[in-house]
């Protein structure tokens, strides 16, 4: 057949000569390579010593924003969840009640709010449609757990702990 | 015999036994760490700094693990085959030269167990029956693979024994006795190492000293790809550790012997220019000695990781008909030269 490119090589197999059915030459050309990558760099990364540096896109777990007062951002509007193409995200929302101003920053807010963490695709869908700004996928790796109830993630977990704005370095 | 000689030689043998015990301990981690570079890995480096208890942590875990004896096994000989495996790796270092003699207060210390003048022999005889340990436990399993494995191992053994010897007959024809403390005497410096009068009987031993040892690329009593496990697939818990324990014994106990034979033993080059006293020679010698069996045991290692293993009826072409047939034409080469030399240039 005609070949289409001219690429091709022909190997012809010609039968051993001495030398090579001695073995020896390719036993020590094969200790040679080996030799080679016994002193060769190792690229493992020791992972609990070293972590690898992540890019500054990388999603990971799903944080509750708070705003410069410590009131939790989300008013639970539901396009979180509305968005969400695995359908992850519950939520009930709740009316803010007098007093509890300096708890939420809207009128309404969710009571519970629940990401099943073996659902999320982790694809950030919600962090787009949220218009308090109020969820973003910036926490760390979701960790492995025992049961399948541990992966539902609660309030308890994901609202970002309070902090004080003050202190916050700007740049950093 | 005195009081005093019973007691140095004891003592010689307690040091011997547990100076092979531990080295056999760290040649599994040394094994596996050797792997580990070879392939661009670490190998084992959690427990201890760079895994250095990985054995001991190995070694506990085979005592805790299960012991199970077959139902259809013959226990007798299940049990007795491991045993038999280990005493042999063991007892065939008592002739093995490993130092000069140690002057303490004027009194001559013989840093060999047992110079007897059949020590050659001794060996090989040791290590032929070594093979009955996987031979009983690979029977005695009642499983076809084992079964497999043990046949393998006793033909295997008893094809590279026959080259083994006969290129060992070239090197006695050199050395003209079978004491293995002869032998290492007569190879003082560097220029008298055997090697350079016999590197083609030395090529055909550490050949055959492979497959003695069952070590790739001659493993096919256990080759996992095909037999599971090989002679030891119904062996659990401490009897499996055994059985590695003795390949990795032998192993020891043939680069020492290799070192022995070949590469001059405790001498090292100098030895007698440096103006060093009888005791610190015998020190060093002991050293450059353990050096060299280092030596083979990463060679052993090296080749390991380098080549696949052999096909059956590879091996047996390679023995029967290209080693036996070359230490044969190394036996008649030898003796021509050596007529040649005592007729021409004595």
């Amino acid at each position: 057949m005609q070949s289409l490119t001219n690429r091709k090589k022909v190997i012809e197999q010609k039968p051993m000569n001495i030398w090579e059915r001695m073995y020896l030459p390719a036993i020590a050309k094969g200790l040679a390579i080996t030799i080679r990558h016994f002193f060769k760099k190792i690229p493992t990364v020791k992972y609990p010593e070293e972590i690898r540096p992540y890019s500054k896109n990388f999603r990971g777990q799903h944080s509750l924003k708070r705003d410069e007062q410590g009131r939790e951002r989300c008013t639970a509007c539901g396009l979180c969840a509305l968005s969400c193409p695995a359908e992850a995200i519950t939520m009930t929302a709740v009316e803010r009640q007098r007093g509890e101003e300096h708890l939420y920053r809207e009128e309404k807010y969710a009571a519970v709010y629940e990401i099943n963490m073996l659902r999320c695709i982790f694809c950030g869908l919600c962090e787009e449609a949220c218009p308090k700004e109020a969820i973003y996928l910036d926490g760390p790796h979701v960790t492995a757990e025992f049961l399948r109830k541990d992966f539902i993630y609660g309030k308890d977990k994901l609202v970002e702990p309070k902090f004080d704005i003050t202190k916050l370095n700007v740049n950093g | 015999m005195e009081g005093a000689f019973i007691l140095e030689k004891l003592i010689l043998v307690v040091v011997v036994f547990t100076v092979t015990l531990v080295i056999a301990m760290y040649s599994t981690l040394a094994e596996r760490k050797i792997a580990g570079f070879m392939q661009d890995r670490y190998g084992p480096d959690r427990a201890g700094i760079f895994g250095i208890l990985q054995p001991l942590c190995d070694g506990g875990k085979f005592f805790f693990k299960e012991e199970i004896i077959p139902a259809g096994a013959h226990k007798t000989l299940f049990i007795l085959g491991p045993v038999i495996a280990i005493i042999t790796a063991c007892i065939s270092s008592a002739v093995i030269p490993w130092g000069q003699d140690l002057v303490i207060n004027g009194r001559t210390v013989s840093l060999q167990v047992a110079d007897v003048n059949i020590g050659v022999l001794y060996v090989f005889g040791v290590i032929a029956l070594g093979v009955y340990g996987i031979m009983l436990g690979g029977w005695a399993s009642n499983n076809k693979f084992s079964l497999m494995g043990a046949i393998r191992a006793a033909s295997q053994s008893i094809s590279y024994e026959i080259g083994m010897g006969l290129s060992l007959i070239a090197l006695l024809m050199v050395t003209e006795t079978l004491q293995l403390g002869e032998i290492v005497a007569q190879q003082s410096g560097f220029v008298n190492w055997n090697i350079w009068v016999q590197p083609l009987g030395f090529l055909i031993f550490i050949t055959c000293a492979f497959a003695e040892c069952n070590r790739v690329p001659f493993d096919l009593p256990e080759c996992e790809t095909e037999l599971v496990g090989g002679y030891h697939t119904e062996y659990s818990s401490m009897k499996l550790g055994l059985y590695m324990f003795s390949e990795y014994i032998n192993m020891f106990v043939s680069s020492a012997l290799m070192a022995t034979l070949y590469f001059g033993g405790y001498n090292f080059p100098f030895m007698y220019d440096l103006g060093l006293s009888q005791n610190w020679i015998t020190i060093i010698g002991v050293l450059v000695f353990f050096l060299k069996i280092f030596g083979f045991i990463f060679f052993f290692m090296w080749i390991r990781w380098t080549l696949p293993r052999f096909r059956y009826d590879q091996l047996m072409n390679l023995g029967w008909k290209i080693l036996i047939p070359l230490a044969i034409a190394n036996i008649v080469l030898t003796g021509v030269i050596t007529l040649i030399k005592d007729t021409y240039f004595q």
